[in-house]
């Protein structure tokens, strides 16, 4: 075997290898076309659950609340002047008082 | 919609079978997720989050919220590989407005700012730059704030927003450099294709200085594990930046803005700012603290194969394993203690695959007498960092690194 065949036989062999692990990734960037789910939690009934979902759910879904630690109504108080100051929620001002006393009737230290 | 080539054969051998091994390991994820709760557990609750798969692209994940997404790994995954498949990836979304459909065609990175050359730069034009790789960890600043104590408010993870995977791209230096940084250029903004839900709420930016930019490190990936990136790790474009939190790896990256003034938006001034310390620690409450925006990571460790409230047979040599990573420098050492940190053991350490990413280690352990366990592990970072035996603490829940532990009962 000549130097000229050798070096077939190990670009073959490279070849090979390149083409069996090409076959486990992509050969190009495909385009992608995705559905994201909707949320399926509710928020619970209480007072002021309507004003709540009117102002909150816009941006995030039910499972951010509830998933949050015990929190007291000052703490509460702070997150919800975050969402309508920093984040800019339109939530009016007169809405906040029923907002922090749902989050703190279902999420406030028990 | 039009699809980009990759030159696949440009990839080492190495490279490339590396990759083949990860979509093996890809290929073992299970899909018997459905109807499934994770209790994750979290200090005063609540600790109980369903497992679903109904986010595309993603298999098994812990659902952490659904809009805008927060998906955490199951920590299981940690277990089977240094590297996170793909599909089991976290994900963490600021704002719900995120494009569906990505045409790989249409798509341009912009280059922009204060440059010599405004750049608009198709996929393929990106592709074609020199391709470099790197194993790098991606961790989000608020992984493990459900355990912080006091409580804080925000994504109540577990350990599961992290993940290591092989990055590959092309240098951000490279892309900066066919534009042409101007002199007195001093950040680099980054912008990707997510935008807020409300007009006046301020777009997620995240801005790196000019010598970290063009550090030769920090990339543009367009293929993590050798795969496109799901689109909700990021597709097409996603900048990785080694060693420092995941909040500045800015996904479906499609503008670079090159500044000749400190970055003031509100995600680099106010958001995503630390205690000014090297563990971001602070006492709650505590006023007039000095907080400078969150950087660099620090070192980790976890036990990967036994959970806490595991029972093993006493009077048995068991193998505990887990993974450990230096935050911004490699692993030095991992130390093992099965008496609560009374007294350590070194580790073994497993393959090097690059001092950003993942590293295995394994220790023995043989419970002589039945009876309670509490195993740790801690990791010392090759700057000679290790983990700290106290948490820290801030009100945003960042930088989490104590040594954990793992109460185990033998019987």
């Amino acid at each position: 075997m000549n130097r000229n065949m050798l070096q077939l036989v190990t670009l073959a062999g490279a070849a090979l290898i390149a083409a069996t692990a090409a076959a486990k990734v992509p050969a190009r960037l495909a385009s992608v076309a995705v559905t994201l789910p909707e949320s399926t939690r509710a928020l619970p009934d209480g007072p002021g659950v309507a004003t709540v979902r009117n102002n909150c759910l816009g941006c995030h879904s039910a499972g951010m609340i509830l998933n949050q630690p015990a929190l007291a109504k000052a703490a509460w108080q702070v997150e919800v002047n975050k969402m309508r100051n920093v984040y800019k929620a339109p939530v009016d001002e007169k809405a906040v008082p029923a907002i922090v006393d749902y989050l703190t009737a279902v999420k406030g230290p028990k | 919609m039009d699809d980009v080539s990759i030159d696949w054969r440009r990839m080492t051998r190495r490279g490339l079978l590396r990759q083949a091994g990860m979509a093996g390991l890809a290929g073992l994820a299970s899909p018997a997720w459905a109807q499934t709760m994770a209790s994750l557990p979290l200090p005063g609750g609540p600790d109980e989050r369903p497992i679903t798969g109904a986010f595309p692209q993603k298999g098994a994940m812990i659902l952490q919220r659904t809009r805008p997404p927060l998906l955490e790994t199951p920590f299981a995954v940690y277990d089977k590989g240094v590297f996170t498949p793909n599909d089991r990836f976290f994900v963490r979304w600021h704002w719900a407005v995120i494009p569906t459909r990505i045409d790989a065609g249409k798509f341009r990175l912009k280059v922009r700012g204060h440059v010599e050359r405004e750049l608009s730069l198709p996929l393929k034009e990106v592709l074609a730059l020199p391709r470099v790789e790197i194993a790098a960890v991606n961790q989000c600043s608020g992984n493990s704030r459900g355990f912080f104590q006091p409580r804080v408010a925000g994504g109540e993870w577990g350990n599961g927003a992290m993940g290591n995977a092989r990055w590959t791209g092309v240098k951000l230096k490279d892309v900066l450099d066919r534009a042409g940084v101007k002199a007195g250029a001093v950040q680099v903004r980054f912008n990707g294709l997510d935008e807020p839900v409300v007009p006046q709420g301020p777009d997620f930016m995240k801005s790196l200085a000019v010598d970290h930019a063009r550090d030769g490190e920090v990339m543009i990936a367009y293929a993590m594990n050798g795969k496109q990136l799901p689109l909700l790790n990021g597709f097409p474009l996603r900048l990785v930046v080694p060693g420092w939190y995941a909040t500045y790896w800015i996904k479906m990256l499609n503008d670079i803005e090159v500044l000749d003034s400190p970055d003031t938006n509100f995600w680099m001034k106010t958001a995503y700012t630390i205690p000014d310390n090297r563990r971001a620690d602070m006492k709650p409450g505590e006023a007039g603290v000095k907080m400078v925006p969150i950087n660099r990571m620090n070192p980790r460790s976890f036990i990967t194969n036994l959970a806490s409230g595991a029972t093993i047979p006493a009077g048995k040599p068991h193998s505990v394993r887990g993974i450990a990573f230096g935050g911004d420098a490699g692993v030095k050492r991992v130390e093992f203690s099965a008496d609560g940190g009374k007294s350590w053991h070194t580790a073994r350490l497993g393959r090097d695959e690059g001092k950003y990413g993942f590293r295995r280690w394994n220790a023995h352990f043989s419970p002589r007498q039945k009876g309670g366990y509490t195993l740790m592990c801690r990791c010392t970072n090759t700057n000679g960092e290790a983990q700290p035996s106290e948490p820290n603490w801030n009100p945003a829940g960042f930088m989490r690194n104590v040594v954990e532990a793992t109460t185990v009962t033998a019987a």
